[in-house]
């Protein structure tokens, strides 16, 4: 099957793309498209107008007042191999290389997949463990949507059809940060099943200060764990009890009988004990 | 509508017009007969018709052509020749990394930028690389094998 028929408008700059989109109900905008193409293919998406964020200069990465900022349009492939995300927010390099496959990475883009809203995708899932934002625009002017206010639904997000998303904003890496993304999935590159994104900060002294966490492939939005794991904060190590402690309050956050509440519980655990094995040793603070 | 790309496919300037729903794979295909990239499930799965958009692997069915305004394209065709075969396609040859031949311009394609991107391969990295591949026939040891192969000799 193919697309249906549609225009398709390359903008060169931010307020031409608003404008587009404003101008068309129908107008969605692509970036780079391995989300959006598959739906338009099973024409699960039929949009009048596709306008592409291209050659909206929305590739990039920097730091900047102890935050991460990644341009929307910035490719899975660079997150994967950008030095300033290496350091400054390790889980991004980590959850991006499980996305897809190299070819999928090649095209697909953070500000796609976290508009996108996929329940089972990675970085829906990190950005609400990390406490993250999104810089969104319209015509009517600029907001930032915190990651717990963003995700509706399936595939649904609170951003306004005429808005676009600038930035992704992460709280950088600190000197004792410690990240794990675990997932689980029956064939590599596939969708998970599960997939848990934590983060912790440590004190200079060895404590856990802070920590979030939260999972995909659990109900329709990103499942915040934080509750789950609150009992780290204080910790200096992942002792048994506190790894069986977490895993049992991430069981109890699946309902009814559902296989999929034993393997949070399992990579709620894991995330937990690698996440503090990378932060044992202190790094140079990253913004 | 239709509305005219510009593109650099293996070397040679192309222009063509198409709808905006036509993929990178409808245009090589049915407008430039570059049968060498082959469509598989049309919606990004089976990665039979992955290419080479400047330098990195794509899947020509997940990209409009009218997105790709100006990038350099490479197909399997530009790869090697029936009596000279390019050294990933002489090693696929070798360990028997295919049969039908289906999947087989993709993979090499795929394996040819994985080794371009990381000369020292793990069996691992080359698994991992291909799982986007799909192939029903070989069973993926003599890919994994020919991919290898390659990396070590540094050809």
């Amino acid at each position: 099957m193919k697309p249906a028929p549609f225009e398709y408008v390359r903008p060169a700059t931010v307020g031409e793309a608003l404008g587009a989109l404003t101008g068309d109900e129908g107008a969605k905008l692509i970036a780079g498209g391995q989300s959006l193409v598959p739906l338009m293919a099973l024409r699960l998406a039929r949009p009048t107008v596709l306008v592409d964020v291209k050659d909206l200069e929305l590739d990039l990465v920097g730091t900047d007042a102890g935050q991460v900022r990644i341009g929307a349009a910035t490719p899975h492939r660079r997150l994967e191999h950008d030095p300033v995300i290496a350091h400054a927010a390790p889980i991004v390099r980590e959850a991006a290389g499980l996305i897809g496959y190299p070819a999928i990475r090649t095209r697909g883009t953070i500000g796609g997949s976290i508009a996108h809203a996929d329940p089972v995708a990675e970085l829906p899932a990190l950005l609400v463990a990390a406490q993250g934002s999104v810089v969104a625009r319209s015509t009517r002017g600029t907001r930032e949507i915190s990651a717990c206010d963003l995700f509706a639904g399936f595939l649904e997000t609170t951003l306004a059809r005429d808005e676009l998303i600038e930035e992704i904003r992460l709280p950088a890496a600190g000197a004792r940060h410690g990240s794990s993304f675990c997932e689980w999935a029956p064939r590599a590159g596939d969708f998970a099943v599960v997939g848990v994104a934590l983060l912790v900060e440590r004190a200079a002294d060895g404590p856990c200060e802070r920590i979030g966490a939260a999972a995909c492939g659990i109900g329709s939005v990103p499942l915040d764990c934080t509750e789950a794991v609150e009992r780290a904060r204080g910790e200096n190590n992942p002792t048994g009890s506190l790894l069986r402690d977490v895993a049992a309050r991430a069981r109890a956050l699946v309902t009814g009988d559902d296989d999929r509440a034993e393997l949070l519980a399992l990579l709620m655990a894991r995330a937990l004990s690698r996440s503090f094995a990378r932060s044992d040793r202190p790094r140079e603070a990253a913004a | 509508m239709k509305q005219n790309v510009k593109l650099e496919v293996n070397g040679t300037a192309a222009e063509v017009a198409v709808e905006a729903r036509e993929t990178l794979l409808d245009v090589l295909r049915e407008h430039l007969a570059l049968t060498g990239v082959h469509a598989g499930c049309e919606q990004g799965a089976c990665g039979a018709c992955t290419v080479l958009l400047d330098g990195e692997p794509v899947r020509s069915c997940l990209v409009f052509a009218v997105q790709c305004e100006g990038e350099r394209v490479a197909t399997v065709e530009s790869f090697g020749s029936p009596g000279a075969l390019h050294p990933m396609m002489e090693s696929f040859r070798r360990h028997h990394g295919l049969q039908c031949g289906f999947c087989t311009p993709a993979m090499v394609l795929t394996a040819i930028a994985l080794v371009a991107e990381k000369p020292q391969l793990t069996e691992e990295d080359v698994r991992l690389a291909l799982a986007g591949n799909l192939c029903r026939c070989t069973g993926y040891a003599g890919i994994v094998d020919a991919v290898l192969d390659v990396a070590r000799s540094g050809e």
